[in-house]
């Protein structure tokens, strides 16, 4: 019954903008028809997905005749139904909000593909986390990979935008190269194509094997360090709802892939404990670092992406060292953690995008510094902003410090226990977290102030208007989510608890997360937080009497003509930061300063370019193409040539199924 | 239970009315050391008293995030001061885990009151704000280096079974180690010498004092009694490690908290008149010592 709902919900989703193919350009028709669908499909979808995660009942479903040879099968069991949560919720949110931001009349030639391609992208994820042999996810997977692809590339026109989409295109089929060898090297290991446990007595080298080739194709899918390389430009030049969904939503998808192949995985060594959470505290740290040198708000939020996959790897790293060493503590805290975040971090990235969004619609540019004040102007983005802020930063009440504190859980709980060995490394992750913690503060007031509060540094700043209703009402919901789970995490349980056990596979051990956390005690302190503050607001109130106090100039020392352009830079009030993290970040300085004892005009500015695309690739890209210039010559563009390639291909494949040996025996043997 | 009751009521007293002696006494310690007569004990809470009692300017760039700031940051650091065990007796409230929320809490002030002086549009006040989040990059990962380490020696994640659990008899390297280390976080974060100047505006120390450049009134009077109670419950902090003893009777025991509490201030007092504050360029490099410090109690603790 819940499998059955959930396919039927991906069916509407999948066909949700095809309708809108055949009415008139500019007629709104279209877009209401794709919203009715995909909201429709939506709730059903969750319908299905909570009744999974609460019965924790497994479903399977195949389709036999489909393809010759392999069975095609879905499997819902509770973490795929965790994951397609996410993907239905944000399938609903991101298409009301599309309703204001991408309106058909304003964008008639886009409009229609952007909305067929949201269908099917959305469709094809849930799919991925059903699929239950590599035929059904590879198919599933390509067909995420080139939707999303042509969801980057929606405004094709901007020569940035195409550039990213291309380097996106590459990143995705090196992630599906290296899926295909896991599941080849998988079928070695099992004898089968289904996702099915590999046996206990498989050579290790076998199990590494098919270990980093998941780590590399579903690594870069969630964009860990260093293989972040095409997410930045992707995330920042997408529409905004777009870049939601391919930060909130996208990404997670890559970690799911992770996780299902880790529990087919017989007894993993500690090693790839300790690699995961190496390369998710690299992640945090560089990524929250390269976000702190942007001036594009999208693309540092889209680095803040690679920074919160970061602390999910931390979270699975943990329970990864903890089945290792038989931990059982270790690994429910761990894999709470990674999985709660995996919630967390769709909900108030997704409601940081979409804010974003909001202040580009409204004023036309992505560049922190040309804007501020937009805390008057728009007093609703701004307050669903610095909400999105609190929660991204880790801090109480809200999501972010539950997701977070079981992490830091999972990493302190070695330490105090009396055993020796990995705890160290696994405690030197708590305070890679507090440091990432205290950057993602600094990072994230950077932007506040320089985005909404001050004043406004240029018109566009001061002219904004608010966001229309129905791009406020999907930015509120998705604000209520992370206000709920900061502050009654116990609503959670009951999901995190199943997933969590399913991907344990151990029931008992699933059933300590309850005792393990603080988790009524949180909304406790969450209550008694916000009653202090009420309580001091309301004897400010009698007391101060703020709107009747009057109001000046901000002082300057005496100084009585300050002006929008005095004020403190975003990028001066994270200068700081960046000349210690020079050697890592190294940012380039354009145009010098002034050379004379008096004033003179100066155009000065930092860039932080990323590491891999910026410096690495358009390196090596040039090496790398003088040498395949021979290849050129079987790559002419003639369809001929093509056809001909194929009946090659088909006539060796035919080739490879004529029984020699038999016919040669056959022969010789007469 | 009596003494339960006594014990949380006392808490809170303590925390709500002791944080302005602690300025006090340090003023007092300082004026004894350059030979004048100083200011009275109670000074900071006259003037508290005088900021409520007067009217305010608002800034007209502003927002209520310039209001509100204040008021969360006090609510975070009371809140913070209810998880942590003063002297040998436990905390009113606590639970697993409690030590991160702790550390966050005082990120969730950082946030705020950073906020609020950005909110003006003043280049002092953002000059300010970009210092006290750079320098809390380094202080808070050392606190929590520091914490790790008392979370090893104690086997618990809860700062009461943590603080009150006998950390070392007689004391160990790591702990010595862990409390200068943490000594150190008390200073920076509290903006004292030898990191800022809490009795300037110049634009060479300009931290804290800086970022409230625009609060007048009682908002003043609410950040100077949120950055002394900051102050307060830092240092309850950090008697733990410094001098962890106790009586055994109640009332003595509350009465040594209290002495060991002013004492405290008068060794910060002594430190800042005898360290000359540094420069600026040079806090890193204080704050990176004071991480090593807890790193190198951290790594001796590795067997």
């Amino acid at each position: 019954m819940e499998m059955s709902l959930t396919l039927a919900a991906c069916v509407l989703i999948l066909v949700s903008g095809v309708p809108g193919l055949f009415s008139r350009r500019r007629s709104a028709w279209g877009q209401m028809t794709a919203t009715v669908l995909v909201l429709a499909g939506s709730l059903i979808g969750l319908t299905g997905s909570f009744a999974v995660l609460v019965t924790r009942h497994v479903f399977l479903a195949s389709l036999p005749g489909i393809w010759p040879g392999a069975p095609f099968q879905l499997k819902m069991d509770s973490l795929s139904a965790f994951f397609s949560v996410l993907i239905f919720l944000m399938a609903a949110v991101g298409s009301i909000y599309g309703h204001g931001y991408w309106r058909q009349r304003e964008h008639s030639t886009t409009g229609q593909k952007l909305r067929l391609h949201y269908g099917v992208m959305l469709a094809a994820m849930v799919v991925v986390t059903l699929a239950d042999d590599a035929l059904a996810f590879l198919l599933a997977w390509e067909v995420m990979a080139l939707t999303s692809f042509f969801l980057i590339a929606t405004e094709d026109g901007q020569p940035e935008c195409r550039q990213a989409a291309w380097v996106y295109f590459v990143a995705t089929h090196l992630s599906t190269l290296a899926l295909f060898a896991m599941f080849a090297l998988m079928h070695e290991a099992s004898g089968k194509f289904l996702l099915s446990a590999i046996p206990v007595t498989t050579g290790a080298g076998l199990k590494m094997a098919i270990f980093l080739l998941a780590l590399l194709g579903f690594g870069l899918k969630a964009g860990m360090m260093p293989l972040h390389f095409w997410l930045p430009s992707a995330h920042a030049n997408a529409p905004s709802h777009i870049s939601a969904l391919l930060s909130g939503v996208l990404l997670k998808v890559g970690i799911y892939g992770l996780l299902r192949v880790l529990t087919l995985m017989p007894d993993p060594p500690a090693a790839w404990g300790v690699l995961i959470l190496t390369l998710g505290a690299i992640s945090a740290v560089l990524g929250v670092a390269f976000a702190l040198g942007q001036h594009d708000i999208k693309r540092l939020l889209a680095f803040h992406s690679v920074e919160n996959v970061g602390i999910i790897l931390m979270g699975l790293g943990v329970a990864m060292i903890g089945i290792a060493v038989h931990h059982p503590v270790w690994v429910i805290l761990g894999i709470a953690g990674c999985l709660l975040h995996v919630w967390n971090h769709g909900l108030f990235k997704s409601l940081l995008f979409l804010s974003a969004g909001s202040i580009v619609r409204s004023t036309g540019t992505r560049n922190i510094d040309s804007l501020g004040g937009l805390a008057r102007r728009m007093p609703w983005t701004a307050g669903l902003f610095m909400l999105g802020a609190i929660a991204i930063c880790g801090l109480p009440p809200l999501n972010g410090f539950i997701s977070e504190l079981l992490v830091y859980l999972g990493l302190l709980r070695p330490a105090a226990g009396h055993g020796s060995g990995s705890w160290v490394a696994v405690a030197s992750g708590a305070v890679v977290l507090a440091m990432v913690g205290a950057l993602a503060v600094a990072c994230f007031v950077k932007v506040l102030g320089g985005v909404f509060l001050g004043s406004g540094r240029s018109t566009a700043a001061t002219e904004a208007s608010e966001a229309p209703l129905s791009m406020r009402g999907a930015m509120a919901v998705l604000a209520g989510l992370c206000v709920a789970i900061g502050v009654a995490p116990v609503v959670v349980l009951v999901p995190l608890e199943s997933a969590a056990t399913v991907w344990m596979g151990n029931e008992a051990a699933g059933s300590q997360l309850a005792v393990l956390f603080p988790w009524t005690m949180l909304t406790a302190i969450s209550m008694g937080l916000a009653v202090t503050i009420l309580i001091a607001v309301t004897v400010w109130q009698i007391i101060v009497r703020a709107d009747a106090s009057p109001r000046r100039a901000t002082w300057a020392c005496g100084y009585t003509k300050s002006n929008a352009r005095m004020q403190y830079t975003a990028s001066s009030f994270v200068q700081i930061l960046l000349e210690l993290l020079r050697w890592v970040l190294r940012p380039i300085t354009h145009g010098a300063g002034p050379k004379q004892l008096f004033a003179e005009s100066v155009d000065r500015h930092t860039d932080v370019p990323d590491f891999i695309t910026d410096r690495m690739a358009s390196k090596y890209w040039q090496i790398f193409k003088q040498r395949l210039i021979p290849l050129r010559r079987i790559q002419q563009g003639s369809v001929q040539e093509y056809l001909l390639y194929m009946l090659l291909a088909v006539f060796i494949m035919l080739a490879l199924l004529i029984p020699f040996g038999q016919i040669s025996a056959h022969l010789l043997g007469r | 239970m009596l003494n339960d009751v006594m014990t949380i009521a006392i808490h809170i007293g303590l925390l709500l009315f002791m944080p302005p002696l602690l300025p006090g006494v340090i003023n007092r310690t300082k004026a004894v050391f350059a030979g004048r007569k100083g200011p009275p004990l109670l000074q900071p809470y006259f003037d508290i008293c005088k900021l409520f009692h007067k009217g305010m300017v608002i800034s007209e760039s502003t927002t209520w995030v310039f209001l509100a700031a204040p008021v969360v940051a006090l609510a975070a650091t009371l809140l913070a001061g209810l998880l942590l065990p003063f002297g040998p007796f436990a905390a009113p409230i606590h639970f697993t885990g409690d030590l991160i929320l702790f550390v966050y809490l005082f990120g969730l002030a950082r946030f705020f009151t950073t906020s609020a002086a950005l909110d003006t549009g003043s280049s002092f006040e953002g000059m300010g704000a970009a210092r006290e989040v750079a320098f809390a990059c380094l202080s808070e990962t050392a606190f929590l280096l520091g914490l790790l380490v008392l979370v090893r020696l104690s086997g618990s994640v809860s700062l009461t079974p943590m603080l009150l659990s006998p950390l070392a008899h007689p004391p160990e390297a790591p702990v010595l180690m862990a409390a200068a280390g943490l000594f150190i976080v008390l200073l920076a974060e509290n903006l004292r010498i030898p990191v800022d100047d809490p009795n300037t505006h110049l634009e060479l120390t300009m931290i804290h004092e800086a970022m409230v450049l625009d609060n007048s009134g009682p908002l003043l009077g609410l950040v100077h009694y949120g950055s002394a109670m900051k102050l307060f419950v830092l240092s309850a902090l950090a008697l733990h490690l410094f001098v962890p003893f106790q009586i055994g009777i109640f009332g003595a025991d509350w009465g040594l908290f209290v002495i060991e509490m002013i004492a405290m201030a008068a060794v910060i007092g002594i430190v800042e008149s005898t360290m000359a504050r540094l420069q600026m360029r040079h806090v890193p490099t204080l704050l990176m010592a004071a991480g090593l410090l807890n790193g190198i109690g951290f790594v001796l603790m590795v067997r």
